[in-house]
């Protein structure tokens, strides 16, 4: 790790504003990304993955808001930017990618006018200029027949069809930094490989950094170079994702592993239930003292319900936040 | 087919609406203002006189086809208006919401609570009858149902995803409004302003009824109506035809109304091809 990191997330804290008090939906949450590095965010749902994603790009709306912290982008804190200034970061160098292919395009434009008006937008192409390029960015994602793609509905294309063009118009600016928010989850396994395929090599091409975000630990892993796992609102592990599959630290990610089925074990075979990790993630607004996750680990101890773990760094590389890590 | 029937019709009969406005010196037989000979009076539909005649001898052929420019005029300016009003006004507030949507909510229930119509002969009384003020008067006062259609639109379209793409990939707020929410929200916004197009063309007819609209002799679709009352039992002509190229022109646009948002909807659009 040398050099200037393309985005370096300190201490940041994530307010939940209901109106009489400020809670901490997400803190302490630090991470860099390396240029056309691939960093996975793993967590259940309402661990705050997503709204720091949010925070990334700026678009943190009421009741949310930045409550303190850092976030550099390639060396320039980004957090107070003004609204114009953040907004021609997004899309141009920061573009991200939704769960729902089917509702991110608008139905009422072709989508090569949608590929198009990002070339216009952040690039100053002129219109003519820039339906030339949307056909080489559709053809760039594997669409067949771009030049006759690009006239297109929405509603006309598949929902894998629909994801390519999502890509498409994410990487038209050739952005450092992709951030892809469950790309794949609304999809079919199989189109699901393709379109993982797809943004990896086209990303690695590019020197596009990727951020992913998904509650699926394998593909993460699959994925990306390094993996942070979060739980309620805090990173727990940070690791290589080889090492965090072969020997994860936190009991919390020792829980998610095991409880991932393997093809061609008993649990696969039905003969005995998968492992799960018992109870439920706290609500934001009453996340027990102490290490978060202690009501539901089997090894905590008083120490875990008193004192909040800081970060260990692992000899290997990484971090871990437990006071009982292995 | 069905909804092709809708448009063909419907665009038929606004088509010739307008053309018989803007052919109205070729078309017409006679002046309507300067022909009348007292010789001719109240003679019913004949050869000679297509529509019949009215008290004073003027040929209401002509006077219909003169009409038709005033109503028409009316219904496309004043509602052209009214559609850039609700629409500026509801899509910014259904988007910005705050205390700009608390405004226009406010201003749109003063509108709604206001007859229009009540509200319209106020305007035009402190502007004195005629064309143009009969446009300002009727642009100003029927804005109200666009805007709660623009903005209850903005408010569902705001969260979908679309929209907050564009928003993640760098659109200002004005393009959002402009490329994302206007063209997915122009259905509605078309019907309801070919409409309002059909209600400002009876709301014309009802101004210059009661003699607010445009100043006599110049002929206009509800003046002439408002002349024929006295007469609907002995020359019923002079009400017929003017009643029915208002009843035409609102059918049509009515018609058109429905066969646009047809087409206009992509999914449909996709459906017949």
């Amino acid at each position: 790790m040398t050099g200037v990191p393309l985005i370096e997330v300190e201490d940041l804290r994530i307010d939940l504003d209901d109106g009489s008090r400020r809670v901490a939906a997400a803190e302490g949450i630090s991470f860099r990304i390396d240029r056309g590095e691939t960093f996975g965010l793993v967590g259940e749902s309402g661990c705050g993955k997503s709204i720091t994603a949010l925070a990334l790009i700026g678009l943190l709306r009421q009741p949310l808001s930045i409550g303190g912290g850092v976030i550099r982008f390639d060396g320039q804190e980004i957090q107070h930017l003004s609204a114009a200034r953040q907004r021609d970061l997004r899309g141009n160098r920061i573009a991200m990618i939704f769960q729902e292919p089917m509702t991110a395009l608008n139905p009422v434009s072709p989508v090569g006018r949608q590929i198009a008006e990002m070339f216009v937008l952040h690039k100053g192409k002129s219109w003519r200029e820039a339906n030339q390029l949307a056909v080489e960015a559709l053809a760039s994602v594997r669409v067949p027949a771009p030049e006759r793609r690009v006239n297109d509905y929405p509603h006309q294309l598949s929902g894998g069809m629909r994801q390519r063009v999502m890509i498409a118009i994410a990487l038209a600016c050739g952005p450092d930094l992709l951030i892809a928010d469950e790309p794949t989850t609304a999809l079919d396994v199989t189109v699901q490989a393709e379109i993982i395929e797809l943004m990896r090599n086209l990303c690695a091409e590019r020197g596009t950094a990727i951020l992913m975000i998904s509650h699926d630990l394998g593909l993460v892993a699959n994925v990306c170079r390094r993996v942070a796992v979060m739980y309620a609102g805090r990173i727990v592990e940070e690791r290589g994702s080889a090492d965090i599959f072969r020997a994860p630290s936190h009991p919390y990610t020792q829980g998610l592993v095991a409880s991932l089925p393997r093809l061609g074990s008993r649990a696969a075979l039905g003969r005995s239930r998968l492992k799960e990790i018992a109870g439920v993630v706290p609500a934001i607004t009453s996340f027990p003292d102490g290490c978060r996750f202690n009501p539901r680990c089997t090894q905590a101890t008083d120490i875990c319900r008193t004192v909040a773990p800081t970060a260990d760094f692992l000899e290997a590389g990484g971090l871990v936040r437990c006071h009982h890590h292995a | 087919m069905k909804l092709r029937a809708n448009l063909i019709i419907g665009g038929a009969l606004f088509a010739l609406a307008i053309l018989v406005g803007v052919l109205a010196p070729w078309l017409a037989h006679t002046d309507p203002v300067l022909d009348a000979n007292l010789l001719n009076a109240e003679e019913p539909p004949s050869w000679t006189w297509w529509f019949g005649t009215d008290d004073q001898g003027r040929d209401i052929y002509s006077r219909v086809v003169y009409g038709a420019r005033v109503s028409l005029t009316v219904g496309i300016v004043s509602q052209l208006i009214n559609s850039v009003i609700g629409v500026a006004l509801g899509l910014s507030a259904g988007y910005w919401g705050g205390w700009w949507d608390d405004v226009v909510n406010a201003l749109t229930n003063v509108m709604l609570a206001i007859p229009s119509l009540i509200f319209a002969l106020a305007i035009m009384a402190v502007l004195g009858p005629g064309l143009t003020s009969l446009l300002i008067a009727l642009g100003l006062t029927n804005w109200s149902f666009t805007c709660r259609i623009a903005r209850a639109s903005a408010l569902s379209l705001r969260s979908q995803g679309y929209v907050q793409a564009a928003t993640v990939l760098g659109y200002g707020d004005l393009r959002i409004m402009i490329t994302q929410l206007l063209p997915n929200m122009l259905g509605p916004i078309v019907v309801i302003g070919t409409l309002g197009m059909g209600s400002a063309v009876l709301s014309e007819a009802a101004l210059s009824f009661l003699g607010l609209g445009v100043r006599p002799p110049f002929p206009s679709w509800g003046s002439m109506l408002s002349d024929a009352r006295d007469q609907i039992t002995t020359a019923p002509w002079l009400s017929v035809f003017p009643g029915l190229a208002i009843f035409l022109t609102v059918l049509g646009l009515n018609l058109l109304g429905d066969g646009l948002r047809d087409i206009l909807d992509p999914q449909s659009r996709s459906r017949r091809t």
